[in-house]
Order: C-alpha cells, then sequence, then structure tokens
C-alpha cells in the first residue's frame, strides 16, 4: 500500500547532496547523455524541476529507471551539479515506498539472457529495490 | 592636552542603518580628551568637511577622530581637510565602522557595540599622535613595460610619445603579443597584422623606446620613482645590432623540424629562427634546445652564411641593472589547455583545433597560407562544430574534486567564434557550420548585430546547447551535443571542431607579481586597486596594470587601458618629486644591540648599520654599531618594529605605545 506521504524537494536535495541552483542550463549532461532518446525528461529538464518543486512528475516518470547511472553527466557537469544524483534520489523516494519495488525476484528467471552479466543483475537489484 | 573632536559619519545608511550613530557620537562625548563630538550625513562631502574645519577653529581641536568608512577609502580626504584647517595631517584617526562594521552584519546593538569600541581606540591612539613631517624623493623618469603585446606597446607609445624614456621588456624574440597571431579582427572584420604590425614597427623606432626582446624580469626592489630592476637578457647566440634580419641562416639551417610556436605547433620550423616575418626586432635566434652546434659542436652553418658575422655560439644569459620611476604589468593572457577535456577528444584527432590554432589555420601568414586545411589529411573541412565555453564558466566545489576550467567568462570568445565563423563562409560559402552555445554575449558597440550577422546573413547554425563527447571515427569526427530549445539530442558528424578554450593569465604573471609585491586575485589575474574608480592601478605605488593580465577583455578595451596606464605613468613621471611616506621606522639607539635583524627583514633595504660614538654613564666612550634608517626609503611596513628584539625600532605614527593604547582602549 502506498503511503500518501509527499516527498518534499527539500528532502531530495537532502539525500542527493545536489545544489541545483548551481546548474546554469548550459545543457552538457543532456548532450553526454547515452540514454537521453529513453527518457521524457532529460537530465538538464531534471535539475531544473528539481529546483522548481516538480518532484511528484518526476517520480512519475519512467526516465529514473532509464538512466544507467553511468555518471558520465556528473563528471562532464562543469558545475559539478551531479545530475545522476537526482535522478538517483528520486529513484530512492519510489522504490522507498512499500510495494514499489522496481524490480522482483520472480521476474528475474524471465529476463535472464546468457550474455547479461551476473554483475548487472546484482546492480539492478541495488537500484531498483529497497 | 590634547583636545580632540569625533566626528561620526552617517554615509548615508551605509552606515546608519545599522550604526546608531547618535549613540556613538555620544558615547564618544565621555572619553578623555575629547571636547566635541557630532554626527552627520556626510562626512567626506564638502558641507561635512567644513563642519569638521569649523569644529577645528570654534574648539581648538589639536586631533581629530572620523569613524567613517575605511582609511583606503578617505583618510587622505580628511587629511587634506584639517591640514587646510591648521592641523597637522597625521593628527587624524579614521575608525573604519563601515567595512569593519556596519556591512558585515545586521544587528543594530553589536554593530553600535563595536562601532564604539572602535571610535575609542581611535580616541586613544589619536591622543598619543604627534605632528609628521613628510620628506620628498626624486623620481626616475624612466618606466618599464613588461610585455610586448598590444597592451605593452600601446603603453610603452603613448609613455614615449610624451618624452620620456621607455624599456620594453619582452619574453619572446619578437614584440607583437597575440594579436599579430590574429587574423582578423571583430566586429569590423579588419586584419589584424594590417593594423598590429604598424604599431610594432612604431615602437621599434621610437628613439625613447628600447625594445629588451627575448628578456625576463629577473629581480625588482625599490618603490614608487625608484624601482631597481634587474633584467635577464637570455642569449640568442647572435648579435642584436649586427644582424640584419636577411633570413639565410634560417633558410641553410639544417635542423628543420622544430615545432612552430607562432603557428601553435601547426607546422615546424628551423632551429635558427625569425619567428614571423613582421617580427620587431627583425632579427634571428638560435633555439639552445635543439641547436647541433650548442648541444654536439658540430654544425656550424647559419655562422658560415651569415654575412654579417653575427652568429655567437659562445654567448651567455646576461643581466642589466635599470632604474625606473614607474612599471607597467602587460603580461597578457594564455588559452588553457584543453588536452585535460577528453570528451572532446583534442588529443585523439589533430582536426579537434583550439580557437587559436584556427585562427592560425585561417590567416594568409599561417601554416596553409590562409587556406583552410584540415590539419589530418589536409582537405577542405566541409562541415565544422564550434563549442563554447570551454573551461570557461566552471566552478568548483572543493569536496568534488578539482575543477578544470575558470569560473569566469573569458568574454571574448562569443565574439570572435561569430567572426571566425564568418569569415569561414566568406571564404568557403558551402561549408555548414554549428555553433554549440549556453548563452551568446554580446555587450559592445556593434556587436550584437555582428553576432546577428553570422546567423542571419551567414546562415552560422547557433545551438543552445552543449557537447557532451566528441568522437573520432573514419576520418570524421562524431558530435554528440544537446539542443536545448528543441529538446533534442544531436548528432553531427563534423570535418573538423574548434574548442573556444577559455583564457588565463600567463603563467610568468605570478612570479612577477611576488617581485613587484604586488595583488592577485585568486585566477591570478592582477587587482586593481579600486575596482570602479583606480582600474588600472595596483594597489603598490607606482606599479599599473594594462590588458589581459588584470581580466579577460577585447582590443579595444586593452587599448584603452594600456592608454589609462601609460596617462597614469606620466602623470606620476611629470612630478619633480614625491612626498614621501612620514610614517617610517626609526631607531633608538640607546636601546639597540646592533643585531643586523631589522637589517634582513626589510623589504626595502632602508636599514643600514654604522658604527657610533656614544658616551657611557661612566664618562667613556664607546663605539657602537648601530641601525639607521634611510627615510626615502623606508615605506612604514613595520617589519623591523615587530623583529626587534630589544624594541629599540619604533614606528611613526604607528609607534608601540600607540597600538597597545588601542588594544587597551578595545580591551576596557
Amino acid at each position: 500500500m502506498a503511503s500518501n506521504y509527499e516527498v518534499t524537494k527539500d528532502e531530495i536535495l537532502a539525500i542527493s547532496g545536489v545544489n541545483p541552483l548551481k546548474c546554469m542550463q548550459c545543457g552538457k549532461c543532456s548532450g553526454t547523455c547515452p540514454a537521453y532518446d529513453e527518457m521524457e525528461y532529460h537530465p538538464n529538464q531534471f535539475v531544473l524541476m528539481v529546483e522548481r518543486g516538480e518532484i511528484d512528475k518526476l517520480m512519475a516518470s519512467k526516465s529514473i529507471y532509464k538512466c544507467m547511472s553511468c555518471m558520465a553527466c556528473i563528471e562532464r557537469c562543469p558545475r559539478q551539479v551531479e545530475p545522476a544524483k537526482l535522478v538517483e534520489a528520486i529513484r530512492l523516494a519510489v522504490i522507498r515506498k512499500q510495494g514499489q519495488n522496481h524490480l522482483i525476484p520472480d521476474d528475474v528467471p524471465a529476463k535472464l539472457d546468457p550474455d547479461l552479466p551476473q554483475q548487472a543483475l546484482v546492480s539492478a537489484f541495488r537500484k531498483y529495490t529497497k | 592636552m590634547q583636545r580632540i573632536g569625533v566626528f561620526v559619519c552617517h554615509c548615508g545608511t551605509n552606515i546608519a542603518a545599522t550604526v546608531d550613530v547618535k549613540a556613538v557620537a555620544k558615547a564618544m562625548e565621555k572619553e578623555p580628551g575629547v571636547v566635541f563630538s557630532t554626527d552627520y550625513t556626510y562626512m567626506c562631502s564638502e558641507a561635512g568637511q567644513t563642519l569638521v574645519q569649523d569644529s577645528i577653529k570654534k574648539y581648538g581641536l589639536t586631533g581629530v577622530v572620523i569613524c567613517s568608512c575605511s582609511p583606503h577609502m578617505h583618510e587622505l580626504t580628511f587629511q587634506k581637510a584639517i591640514a587646510k584647517a591648521g592641523l597637522n595631517p597625521y593628527m587624524l584617526e579614521i575608525a573604519n565602522i563601515r567595512e569593519q562594521c556596519s556591512w558585515v552584519t545586521k544587528d543594530i546593538k553589536v554593530a553600535t557595540e563595536k562601532a564604539i569600541v572602535l571610535a575609542r581606540a581611535a580616541v586613544a591612539k589619536v591622543v598619543l599622535n604627534s605632528p609628521l613631517t613628510s620628506g620628498t624623493t626624486q623620481v626616475t623618469k624612466r618606466a618599464l613595460v613588461i610585455g610586448g603585446g598590444i597592451a605593452g606597446m600601446q603603453t610603452a607609445l603613448d609613455i614615449a610619445e610624451a618624452g620620456f624614456k621607455v624599456d620594453l621588456v619582452e619574453k619572446n624574440p619578437s614584440i607583437g603579443g597575440k594579436m599579430a597571431q590574429l587574423d582578423k579582427t571583430f566586429p569590423t572584420l579588419d586584419c589584424a597584422s594590417c593594423i598590429v604590425t604598424p604599431k610594432m614597427v612604431d615602437v621599434g623606432q621610437n628613439e625613447n623606446i628600447r625594445i629588451l626582446s627575448y628578456s625576463e624580469v629577473a629581480e625588482v626592489s625599490g618603490f614608487v620613482g625608484n624601482f631597481d630592476v634587474k633584467i635577464k637578457r637570455k642569449a640568442r647566440y647572435v648579435d642584436e645590432d649586427k644582424c640584419t634580419g636577411c633570413g639565410a641562416c634560417t633558410e641553410k639551417c639544417p635542423m628543420k623540424k622544430i615545432p612552430n610556436e607562432f603557428n601553435h605547433n601547426l607546422n615546424n620550423r628551423s632551429c635558427i629562427y625569425i619567428p614571423f616575418a613582421q617580427a620587431v626586432p627583425k632579427v634571428a635566434t638560435i633555439d639552445p634546445r635543439y641547436c647541433l652546434m650548442l648541444n654536439k659542436g658540430k654544425c656550424g652553418i647559419c655562422s658560415k652564411v651569415c654575412q654579417a658575422g653575427a652568429i655567437n655560439y659562445k654567448a651567455k644569459d646576461e643581466y642589466i641593472e635599470e632604474k625606473y620611476g614607474a612599471i607597467v604589468v602587460a603580461t597578457g593572457y594564455e588559452q588553457i589547455k584543453v588536452d585535460k577535456y577528453d570528451e572532446y577528444a583534442y588529443s585523439q584527432s589533430p582536426d579537434v583545433v583550439t580557437s587559436l590554432e584556427y585562427e592560425r589555420l585561417m590567416n594568409a601568414a599561417g601554416p596553409t597560407n590562409g587556406h583552410l586545411l584540415r590539419p589530418s589529411d589536409g582537405k577542405e573541412p566541409k562541415k565544422i562544430v564550434w563549442i563554447q565555453c570551454v573551461g570557461s564558466r566552471e566552478t568548483c566545489d572543493p569536496t568534488k574534486g578539482p575543477a578544470r576550467g575558470k569560473p569566469y567568462c573569458s568574454k571574448v570568445c562569443c565574439m570572435y567564434t561569430a567572426k571566425q565563423a564568418i569569415l569561414t563562409k566568406d571564404h568557403y560559402p558551402d561549408t555548414d557550420l554549428y555553433v554549440f552555445y549556453i548563452d551568446v554575449r554580446t555587450p559592445g558597440k556593434n556587436f550584437d548585430e555582428f553576432y546577428r550577422r553570422a546567423v542571419e546573413q551567414y546562415n552560422v547554425h547557433y545551438i543552445k546547447g552543449q557537447v557532451g563527447k566528441v568522437t573520432p571515427e573514419n576520418g570524421k569526427l562524431m558530435v554528440q551535443g544537446s539542443d536545448l530549445l528543441l529538446g533534442e539530442q544531436v548528432h553531427i558528424e563534423a570535418d573538423m571542431v574548434v574548442l573556444s578554450a577559455a583564457i588565463e593569465p600567463s603563467p610568468t604573471a605570478r612570479p612577477l607579481a611576488t617581485m613587484l609585491t604586488t595583488q592577485m586575485d585568486t585566477n591570478d589575474f592582477f587587482t586593481e586597486a579600486h575596482p570602479k574608480l583606480r582600474p588600472v592601478e595596483s594597489a603598490t605605488a607606482g606599479i599599473f596594470l594594462s590588458g589581459m593580465c588584470q581580466g579577460p577583455k577585447d582590443i579595444p578595451e586593452t587599448v584603452a587601458q594600456a592608454s589609462a596606464a601609460a596617462a597614469k605613468v606620466i602623470g606620476l613621471l611629470c612630478k619633480k618629486e614625491l612626498t614621501n611616506n612620514a610614517c617610517v621606522a626609526h631607531p633608538n639607539e640607546m636601546m639597540c644591540n646592533g643585531c643586523s635583524q631589522c637589517q634582513g627583514v626589510c623589504p626595502y633595504g632602508a636599514i643600514t648599520y654604522v658604527e657610533k660614538e656614544f658616551r657611557m654613564p661612566d664618562r667613556t666612550t664607546k663605539v657602537r654599531r648601530v641601525a639607521q634608517v634611510n627615510e626615502a626609503v623606508c615605506q612604514g611596513c613595520g617589519a623591523c618594529t615587530v623583529t626587534c628584539p630589544s624594541g629599540a625600532m619604533d614606528l611613526r605614527g604607528f609607534s608601540n605605545q600607540e597600538i597597545m593604547a588601542e588594544v587597551d582602549a578595545i580591551c576596557q
């Protein structure tokens, strides 16, 4: 049962340690992101939306599962804003709610692929489940 | 008995909004020695100064305390004001209740409390002040300009025009600087060489200017009006007076694969070289790193072909020493190293170039004679991408690792990119040009019009967004970036990528700042004495700033600042004599034990020791070694007074007794 508790912008900032006001919307994160085309909200928009407090929209978006956590945006951001940490914080805010795990063990056998490294599975569990 | 007047300034609301000025004035009435205390809106205004002067006469004041802004701002103003009313200017104390009080808090209670304490300290000191008289020194009527770029050249020319001798020190073999390497200038598109090379000739021919090229400042001592400077003249192994610049040696030199710095290493030069055709002085220089004769003792071809007999392999670095009245710093800039930006593939592909390299590729005197060709295969590029703000506007959170770039905007990139794009389209209309930008900044006369021309007339594609990565692939450069306005990621298959790399001060600037004992900011730009009102002076008297060494600026701004610095130098050199600082050190000879420690710490060399005969209490005489201060040289820094173990050295106007009285007043 998902609670009615609303995640606030301040909580996202506290979890991520990111200050979105440092962002100058240069777009280098979005120019970098390998998952850009998969995303509804792009990395630079992500930072701006957190700054504007549009946390609900982000939590409801599938974009948060498209981020591959490659950290290229963090590496290249000229203002050291660290967009991937915001994505991570939103994802955490979602899956910490009861019943919101994005990956459950029962689904795994169907997804198995001989080329899929074990490590990817472990890290997927770390990212997508409580 | 001293009669002190206290004047508390409101500074509009700067002070009065945070400090209860009436309470300060009232509190001062009770201080010992104070006979009059008041407050006023603007003490520095004419009415304020008149109030001080009238009060001096009315109450027979012998000393004045002004509670106002920093003494840096208005100490001189008030010294002059009280001198007009007949007081010695050193009978003034300023209590800084603005910068050090009202501006650092919003708490009225604590600010008022602190203002009272500061005022009380000033009163305690002024009671002990004694009238001081300044001496004078002569001014050496010669200026030194460090850096031979457009800034240094303009400054040198203007000073020389006024009739003063100027030495122009340039570290490279020729003057001309970065401007000589540029193709055209924005926004008028006039040819950089056509306007800078005549200037170089003017400098070379001006009889008041001596060019010390291939030279560096090695040591600086002295003070305003009387600087002693040691200049290292690096051995160029060619006699400047004999060399005619015919270039025969450069043609015959067998070492021809030396990276050509003037062309940003895009082609090669010979080991003995003249950096470019219009070099001033037009004399050859041997690069000692590669010369076969210097390194292996074999070759000597240049010496054989030189008709003038100018080659001297035995030449050594020489040092010359000269006196100057004023020094102008014009050390200019460099572009940052872009190889740390792996994502832009600068180290992976020769077709990724910096904007200054691109200037050389377009320049008629450049490595390709002005024919724009890709460095990798010598073909004409059809699709070129510019990336703005490479290393500019980057911030650093020290907890998250070091920043790669600079926090400031480099100011000139937006405009030279528009220029490069327009020139490229002019010569090669079938090229496709893209500019990735964060903001296009075009403040300046005809600047925005120029940028719009690039867009509207030349159809240069400006994309708001940044490039994430550049990947060399099959002879092309795959550029991946964001288009923020369309909300798309774009992929461009480019032939060339131009990086608008941030500018940074010359690496020679910081050691020079140390030598000159002048200030720099955290980015190594020289700090001006006042950001608004004294933009071409450094905080150190007699040291002036010209051009990019003080901050990013374009050519017209540089030339304007260069002429302004020259005007300041001329104003200084015109003076018959300079008034010395009256607050100088003086030793109590009876207490001096001759240890020489003060001599060791004095940065100005103002202290010497003499043998002096003293009468002893038993009527015998004894010769003792005691310190002497040259008051014309002493700048009153106080290093000797804190070093002196016997307490013999004291500073006029800041005596130990006066400082202790201030401390006591604060600790009351």
